[in-house]
């Protein structure tokens, strides 16, 4: 009988290799080891480390150990470049991104394949998915390098980007990273992980053949240290990183104060809500596309699968059906579902991760799959009856293990999903759209796919809420990254700084008027009880005010984080607050200009009458500054939407205490956040003022709460307190270091906006975009 | 000898209950992505591959179904039925027995010289009937065609469905119309022709393939192979959840016939990796699996010539259906 009487007998896949001998070739063309890429050439391989194939645990490339010098070099090649880069024509850009596009496509087997291999992943993933959206980005690129002058007018490049991504998709992380950075007109120093850095120095061979200009592009291979180096490297100008919370903190702190920008995009712990109207078996492949896919090893991975209870027994049972058909093994085998997980340190994590979440009461379900006897294998897992305060609910587990609870409503359902510290993305399947985007609308996620889920594509904005990062990529919000969209007016900083003392000081002359703090819609008297005195430059007391400390920051937040109406209230509806606050301002201009004049010696009109203008400009804002529908893959609406942070702290500075506040608190406002602002601390009495005109301008309690006091303290309790989502600070540049540390607390957003700001002049979208954060909506149609 | 798909104990119907089907969520574009991605996930090679292309081999419907029909053109589809792969071939696949096709499939006046011209090989005589393909005259004619196919020696029907009653949402005319058509088959087996290209929604597919098989129905087929769209695999997909989930209310496995557009060796792999994929592997054997095509099979004896001598074949080279 011969081997195909015997096939039909069990109807087996059969191996199904891809063949791999044109990358074994190049790989033997570098066994001497692999040096960087820097300012257009490769250097000398230095000390080596190895490069292994996960799924065989063998060595299969060495590569250099990055060092200070190292990174030196790249970043002084990257200046060097760069303002040619930048003079180019965005045509001219245009033309090498196009290149860059062209040649990865020509390579995309080879490619796919030096994927699968150093990564683990399975070639189906990497030829059809990874490798085709690694062109689709340098495409997409190339297109906004033509675009930049026309659509972005008055910006400029942020100069020498320090790129770190990470090891689970190594190529299209280079690719989200170096196109939007190079077609801005920066150029990069790119650290690619160390367990997976093959593809970035196959790319290198791909920009010397695309004739890139030297310097434009580095790669500097090497471990964290070496990333740690480019982080903390004076003369870069850009961060952006890909990868663990944990190391995003890192990157934080190490670049607080320096003024370079930043964008994080770290981890998750997206939830998976499958309501009981859903196509259920669609919902079992998406959660086949959400969590196993990629061995899990996804920051976006949909780990929490929320299920209605009334069909969580049918849902369950017909997972673990779908599971036992996985396949786990070769990741060059066609048939492969499960490749290899990267490294053994991350299989040990994701072991020790299921049993503790076991211990912890959670039912482990692996269906007998086998695994091959080499190489770092996990199955696909399922957790049920696991409870919110799980080790597996909580922790990014980074492997193909899915945590599974039930929620009886809807409002349960959204109220566990946002029951993380996370906020990257989330997946929503049922068939009734009015529940579809009412979900979505109030998921904490940057991303969320209706009945779909792991889509990604260039021009839709990636990225995400809470302690999942800041900053997008892909689209025209991830290209604003890498651009200086518009420069803050200046002015000269004022000669005598003002003056402030939190040692007791006299009251005015006359009846005592001691304003208080404004606590949801309330005058609170500061927790400690104490007040400070107010000075005019000639250094007479004007009066007192509280001296607000972290209680009074705390109670503002709470009364900030209750205000959720005004996010949900219609635009036009917050328009005509903000009318109505410039109304009544109107009405008290000749008070409060002298009020102005008293605590800074100068006339106040024009300031009370820019402060108005200022508050018709973001009213007249408020219901356009909406969102768009982006150009994505066929049969989807794509929307990305502008939504609030939530809570904005804003610390006021010196200058202009009025129009100061009102410049940064009406944008705030305009979109739906609540704000607890420190105004000026030696001249708060503007601010103090200002909450009789909000209490008489049906401006709902709590969205914008004051606490006056000692600035930089304030400031710090605000930067530190993990109830506020982003901080807005201006003043002196000394005090950022600090405040951008203590932000890493839940990796808020931080926008300092130095000191010299000519506010007379500051207004814009730019104060708008600051105040949001981008939320992209997949909904698929098609019947 | 059993005729494929005649050796399980049949489907005896249930009452009608639209709750089976009504308020099932069927997700049209992540259907799409399930049946796009699901072939790209399995592959088979070399001496799979060619075993693959026999078991699909073995589960073609062979099938004319063209106003020119003649006894002479059915004894000569019939011939190829019987043997369709060559004695090269056959010796060099080192199979156990000859492969046959799954049955020859014809309008209800070539049955006759069907079942003559395959005496003896055990490939069942499959006929259209009830005013096929649009299954617009009147239901007694309806009716007295498959009692006719039946007497001429039909063992499996393939009726096609009133397409209005499911477009006007009327599943009690469907469910009566279908289990008259079944009492009129008696022993012969019902495969129910949805014309899924004429349904045009997969939520309109899940629920006529549920009422066909409360009905009664052995199989459900895809298409007349006359509609604009026929078989795909999205719709093929959505008719598999829906018979499995018949099976588990019910305890009866049901078979499916994609019928149309099934032109390639290709097509038949993808559609033998659904089926084992959704359904396991004796979902791919030809009691519970059809391929209704006519030009399939050469396709089909080309890979297989290719495998067994590693040169491309051309197919004058083989005997014609």
């Amino acid at each position: 009988m011969g081997k195909i009487a015997d096939i039909l007998k069990t109807m087996e896949y059969g191996p199904s290799p891809e063949a791999s001998d044109a990358v074994r070739a190049w790989l033997l063309l570098h066994d001497q080891g692999f040096g960087h890429f820097i300012n257009g050439a490769v250097t000398k391989p230095g000390a080596l480390f190895e490069v292994r194939d996960p799924s065989t645990a063998t060595q299969i490339a060495a590569a250099t150990q990055g060092t200070g010098a190292d990174v030196e070099a790249a970043v002084a090649a990257a200046r060097a470049a760069q303002p040619g880069w930048a003079a180019l024509p965005g045509h001219e850009r245009a033309k090498y991104l196009y290149a860059l596009a062209r040649l990865t496509q020509k390579r995309e087997r080879f490619l796919a394949v030096l994927e699968a291999l150093d990564n683990g992943k399975p070639i189906r993933e990497t030829r059809d998915i990874d490798i085709p959206l690694v062109a689709r980005h340098f495409y997409h690129h190339a297109g906004w390098a033509s675009l930049i002058a026309s659509e972005f007018p008055g910006s400029r490049p942020v100069g020498v980007c320090g790129q770190i991504i990470p090891w689970n998709f190594p190529l299209l992380m280079l690719a989200w990273k170096v196109a939007p950075a190079l077609a801005a007109g920066n150029t990069v120093v790119l650290k690619p992980a160390e367990f997976t850095p093959l593809t970035a120095l196959a790319f290198a061979e791909i920009c010397v053949e695309a004739g890139l200009p030297a310097g434009v592009v580095n790669i500097v291979t090497g471990d964290g240290e070496t990333g740690a180096a480019l982080a903390a490297h004076e003369g870069v100008d850009k961060i952006a990183f890909t990868g663990s919370t944990d190391v995003g903190r890192l990157i934080r702190r190490a670049t607080a104060g320096s003024g370079k920008r930043l964008s994080l995009e770290l981890g998750g712990k997206s939830p998976f809500l499958v309501f009981d109207d859903c196509d259920l078996d669609s919902a079992v492949e998406g959660v086949v596309d959400g969590i196993f896919f990629n061995q899990g090893q996804v920051c976006c991975a949909g780990s929490r699968l929320l299920v209605a209870e009334s069909v969580e027994a049918r849902f369950v049972a017909r997972l673990k059906t779908r599971m036992a058909r996985l396949t786990v093994g070769a990741p060059l085998d066609k048939s492969t579902d499960i490749g290899a997980i990267v490294d053994p340190s991350q299989l040990r994590r994701i072991q020790g991760l299921v049993e503790a979440g076991r211990a912890e009461g959670a039912e482990i379900f692996q269906p007998e799959t086998k695994l091959p006897a080499t190489g770092s294998f996990y199955p696909p897992t399922l957790a049920c009856r696991v409870e919110p305060a799980n080790i597996l609910a909580r922790e990014e587990v980074f492997g193909p293990v899915l945590a599974t609870m039930t929620f009886r409503t809807p409002d349960e359902a959204v109220a566990l999903a946002n029951n993380t510290r996370y906020g990257l993305a989330a997946s929503v399947w049922t068939e009734n759209i009015n529940r579809a985007y009412e979900v979505a609308s109030r998921l904490k996620a940057g991303v969320v796919w209706i009945n779909s889920t792991n889509l990604f594509d260039a021009g839709a904005a990636f990225g995400g809420y809470r302690e999942s990062g800041f900053g997008r990529e892909g689209g025209r919000e991830g290209l604003a990254e890498y651009l200086t969209v518009a420069d803050l007016p200046r002015k000269p900083v004022a000669a005598n700084p003002a003056r402030f003392s939190a040692a007791p000081g006299p009251a005015a002359p006359g009846l005592d008027r001691t304003p208080k703090n404004y606590i949801g819609g309330q005058q609170a008297r500061p927790d400690g009880g104490a007040v400070y005195s107010v000075r005019d430059p000639q250094g007479r007391a004007l009066g007192q005010a509280g001296l607000g400390g972290r209680k009074d920051i705390r109670n503002a937040v709470e009364a900030a984080a209750k205000a959720t109406g005004w996010a949900g209230a219609t635009a036009h509806n917050r328009a005509q607050v903000l009318y109505y606050i410039a109304e009544n301002l109107s009405a008290r201009a000749k008070e409060f200009a002298e009020r102005l004049r008293a605590m800074t010696g100068e006339p106040g009109e024009s300031e009370v009458e820019a402060a108005i203008q200022r508050l018709f400009f973001y009213a007249g804002f408020a219901d356009k500054y909406d969102g768009a529908v982006r150009a994505g893959p066929r049969k989807f609406v794509t929307l990305a939407m502008n939504e609030p942070y939530g809570v904005l702290g804003i610390v006021c500075p010196d200058e202009a205490p009025l129009l100061a506040l009102i410049s940064l608190v009406a944008p705030a406002i305009a979109v739906g956040n609540a704000v607890v602002a420190v105004p000026s601390a030696a001249h708060p009495l503007a601010a103090t003022d200002f909450y009789s005109v909000l209490d008489t301008s049906d401006l709902p309690g709590g969205v914008v709460n004051i606490v006056t006091g000692e600035n930089d303290a304030l400031a710090l309790t605000l930067a530190e307190h993990d109830g506020v989502d982003a901080l807005w600070r201006a003043g002196p540049n000394a005090g950022e270091k600090r405040l951008e540390e203590a932000s890493a607390g839940n990796l808020k957003s931080t926008w300092m906006l130095g000191e010299g700001v000519d506010w007379a002049q500051a207004q814009g979208r730019e104060f708008l975009r600051r105040a949001c954060e981008i939320k992209t909506i997949w909904t698929p149609y098609g019947e | 000898m059993h005729a494929p798909g005649h050796n399980r104990p049949r489907n005896s119907g249930t009452p009608l209950d639209p709750s089976w089907f009504e308020g099932v969520g069927v997700n049209a574009s992540a259907v799409e992505r399930r049946a796009a991605s699901l072939t790209a996930r399995r592959s088979v090679k070399k001496e799979y591959q060619a075993a693959w292309l026999v078991q699909a081999l073995t589960c073609i419907d062979l099938t004319t179904l063209a106003g020119d029909d003649t006894p002479g053109r059915v004894r000569r589809l019939c011939a190829k039925a019987r043997r369709p792969l060559s004695e090269d071939l056959l010796a060099a696949l080192e199979l156990d027995a000859p492969p046959t096709v799954g049955a020859v499939c014809v309008y209800p006046t070539m049955v006759a010289p069907a079942v003559a011209a395959l005496a003896g090989s055990g490939v069942p005589v499959a006929s259209v009937a009830t005013g096929f393909p649009a299954g617009l005259t009147p239901l007694p004619l309806r009716l007295a065609e498959i009692a006719y196919a039946v007497e001429q020696g039909a063992r499996e029907i393939d009726i096609v469905i009133s397409r209005a009653h499911v477009l006007n949402r009327d599943w009690a005319a469907l469910y009566d119309e279908v289990q008259a058509m079944r009492a009129a088959c008696g022993s012969a087996h019902l495969k129910a022709i949805l014309a899924t290209g004429d349904l045009k929604t997969l939520r309109n597919v899940y629920a006529a393939s549920m009422v066909a098989m409360q009905a009664g129905a052995d199989f459900i087929k895809t298409s007349t192979g006359k509609e604009d769209v026929n078989a795909t695999l999205p719709v093929s997909l959505v008719m598999l959840r829906a018979l499995r989930d018949y099976g588990e209310r019910t305890g009866f496995s049901i078979g499916f016939k994609p019928a149309g557009g099934l032109r390639t060796a290709k097509d038949a792999l993808n559609w033998l990796i659904l089926m084992r994929e959704e359904l396991g592997v004796a979902y791919t054997r030809n009691d519970l699996f059809r391929i209704g095509a006519s030009g399939l099979l050469t396709d089909i004896e080309r890979q297989l010539a290719h495998y067994a001598t590693g040169r491309y074949s051309a197919s004058y080279a083989h005997a014609m259906a």
